[in-house]
């Protein structure tokens, strides 16, 4: 960002809302935002915490299991629907019906299947992010240039051969673009699904700071939880600006 | 040239017995209700490069492709070395317009790419590779990417890449057009002495009529609507006279006279 000629630190626009945000807390407008300060006093008291680690480790353990899963079902599903006419024109209404539907309102009919634990948390995050990432994924795959694809069948390459060697680096682009969107959504799905059936993790320490009107404690775990799905997600675009150099030339 | 009769006798009946490395047999192809390919019969001698030339939408890429099993052809046949093709075989390798290179693999991993697919060992593929990275003008790139070659440098990658699966049937699809005229001549030269010294039978589609004069043992020339094989033409110049002397060949010159005539009236 640039002012007046001069340039700013990456993230400078983040201090203006803070020192914002810090003035209408000390202003005490509403309970609803205490001083910025406060929060972060707040989030260093309690990070230490057994109840927050334990929180932390409950909603890691469920939103990495989620991804995992959204992952590697997502992407040869993706990249099968990119290859194949057939299953494209089968599976294509499905994933724009979850991908647009409100999957919390599913959530209920998840905890009639699959009961009150740890398994359902873990198909809820599954289900927020594994839609964008077949679709992306079969984006990707759908504009790979035809010529590679004839290139790697005139060589003989098997199916398993063309898509581990071919498709997937050829798509990669466009996967990681997906992945990357697809685990911002994972993280909504954790939290819906640790609120809904059943309270833990994060969701729990929500619950609880929520009806207890403890705002700074509330804001405290949200800005983790933002800290934690702004890492990840700038890290895949990290990733995924490493392999742009070839986006353009494929 | 000036042959004795003898010679001229001698040259016939080696014509007549020819080696036929690649036999297409009454071959059609139709794109909905597009003719791309009707009933068309041509042979290409072993150890010599045949030109398909002709203007677009002749056929010529088509022919090509069902050559190497890219399509299937509607009707017909195609014979390499004395096989019926199915699909895609060992015994040929395709150089592409584009060039169809890994962006995201350095040339070693592009040329040796064709045999990664066929399970050959990484030791041995790179070794291979190598040699064929050198036999192109490309030593000292074997650890770039595409992206950092200019288009010619791109495309003797595609080269490599096909010479080092070692088929005996070369398949280039325009692959010149892609690269600007001055590195285009030099592939042109360098292609001769490729045709000279490999013993492999190519097959050129190309638009240049000059291209295909220069570089061709014979040339097939395509006419669209319907499409179909116009004539075969042997320019039968003396390359003894050295790659630069060619172009003022008077044979040479001629050649590209005839055929321009018989094209001039296809393009609009």
């Amino acid at each position: 960002m640039w002012f007046k000629g001069y340039k700013l630190p990456n993230m400078s626009s983040l201090l203006i809302w803070g020192l914002l945000w810090e003035i209408t807390g000390q202003l005490e407008l509403t309970f609803f935002v205490p001083p910025l300060s406060e929060v972060f006093v707040t989030l260093f008291n309690i990070i230490g915490t057994p109840a927050f680690t334990k929180a932390l480790y409950e909603t890691a353990v469920a939103f990495l299991g989620g991804v995992f899963f959204a992952i590697v079902i997502g992407i040869p599903i993706g990249i099968f629907m990119g290859r194949s006419r057939l299953l494209d024109e089968l599976l294509l209404p499905w994933v724009n019906i979850f991908v647009s539907a409100p999957l919390t309102a599913l959530v209920p009919v998840l905890m009639v299947l699959f009961g009150f634990g740890l398994k359902s948390i873990i198909i809820t995050t599954t289900l927020f992010g594994i839609w964008i990432i077949i679709l992306n994924t079969r984006a990707g795959v759908r504009q790979i240039n035809r010529s590679l694809i004839e290139m790697s069948t005139s060589f003989g390459a098997s199916p398993m051969d063309a898509f581990t060697k071919v498709y997937f680096w050829a798509a990669l682009p466009e996967i990681l673009g997906g992945v990357r969107i697809g685990v911002i959504r994972a993280v909504k799905g954790v939290i819906i699904g640790q609120l809904l059936i059943s309270i833990v993790g994060f969701g729990a320490l929500f619950e609880l700071y929520a009806s207890n009107f403890l705002m700074s404690h509330f804001w405290a775990v949200l800005i983790v939880l933002f800290a934690l799905a702004f890492t990840i997600s700038e890290f895949l675009g990290y990733l995924e600006r490493k392999v742009s150099y070839y986006a353009a030339s494929r | 040239m000036v042959m004795s009769q003898t010679e001229s006798a001698f040259a016939d009946a080696q014509s007549l017995e020819q080696d036929i490395a690649v036999s297409v047999q009454g071959v059609s192809k139709n794109y909905g209700a597009v003719e791309a390919l009707k009933n068309m019969s041509l042979d290409f001698p072993r150890g010599q490069l045949t030109s398909l030339l002709g203007p677009s939408g002749c056929g010529k890429t088509t022919l090509l492709k069902i050559i190497a099993g890219l399509l299937k052809s509607d009707t017909g046949k195609i014979i390499v070395n004395g096989k019926p093709v199915t699909g895609p075989g060992p015994n040929r390798a395709f150089v592409f317009q584009d060039f169809a290179l890994l962006p995201w693999a350095s040339v070693m991993r592009n040329v040796a790419f064709g045999l990664e697919l066929r399970g050959v060992a990484k030791s041995e593929r790179e070794d291979k590779a190598a040699k064929y990275i050198n036999d192109v003008g490309l030593a000292g790139f074997e650890g770039a990417y595409p992206h950092e070659l200019s288009g010619g440098m791109r495309q003797r990658v595609g080269l490599a890449r096909a010479l080092s699966v070692d088929a005996n049937v070369l398949l280039l699809d325009e692959p010149f057009s892609a690269v600007d005229e001055q590195t285009r001549r030099k592939f042109q030269e360098d292609l001769l002495a490729l045709v000279a010294n490999e013993n492999k039978t190519f097959i050129f589609v190309t638009h240049s009529i000059e291209e295909a004069v220069y570089c061709s043992d014979q040339i097939a020339l395509l006419l669209p609507r319907p499409s179909r094989v116009h004539e075969i033409i042997r320019p039968n110049i003396n390359r003894a006279i050295g790659v630069e002397s060619i172009r003022r060949a008077p044979e040479y010159l001629d050649i590209v006279d005839q055929i321009w005539a018989s094209l001039r009236a296809y393009v609009e």
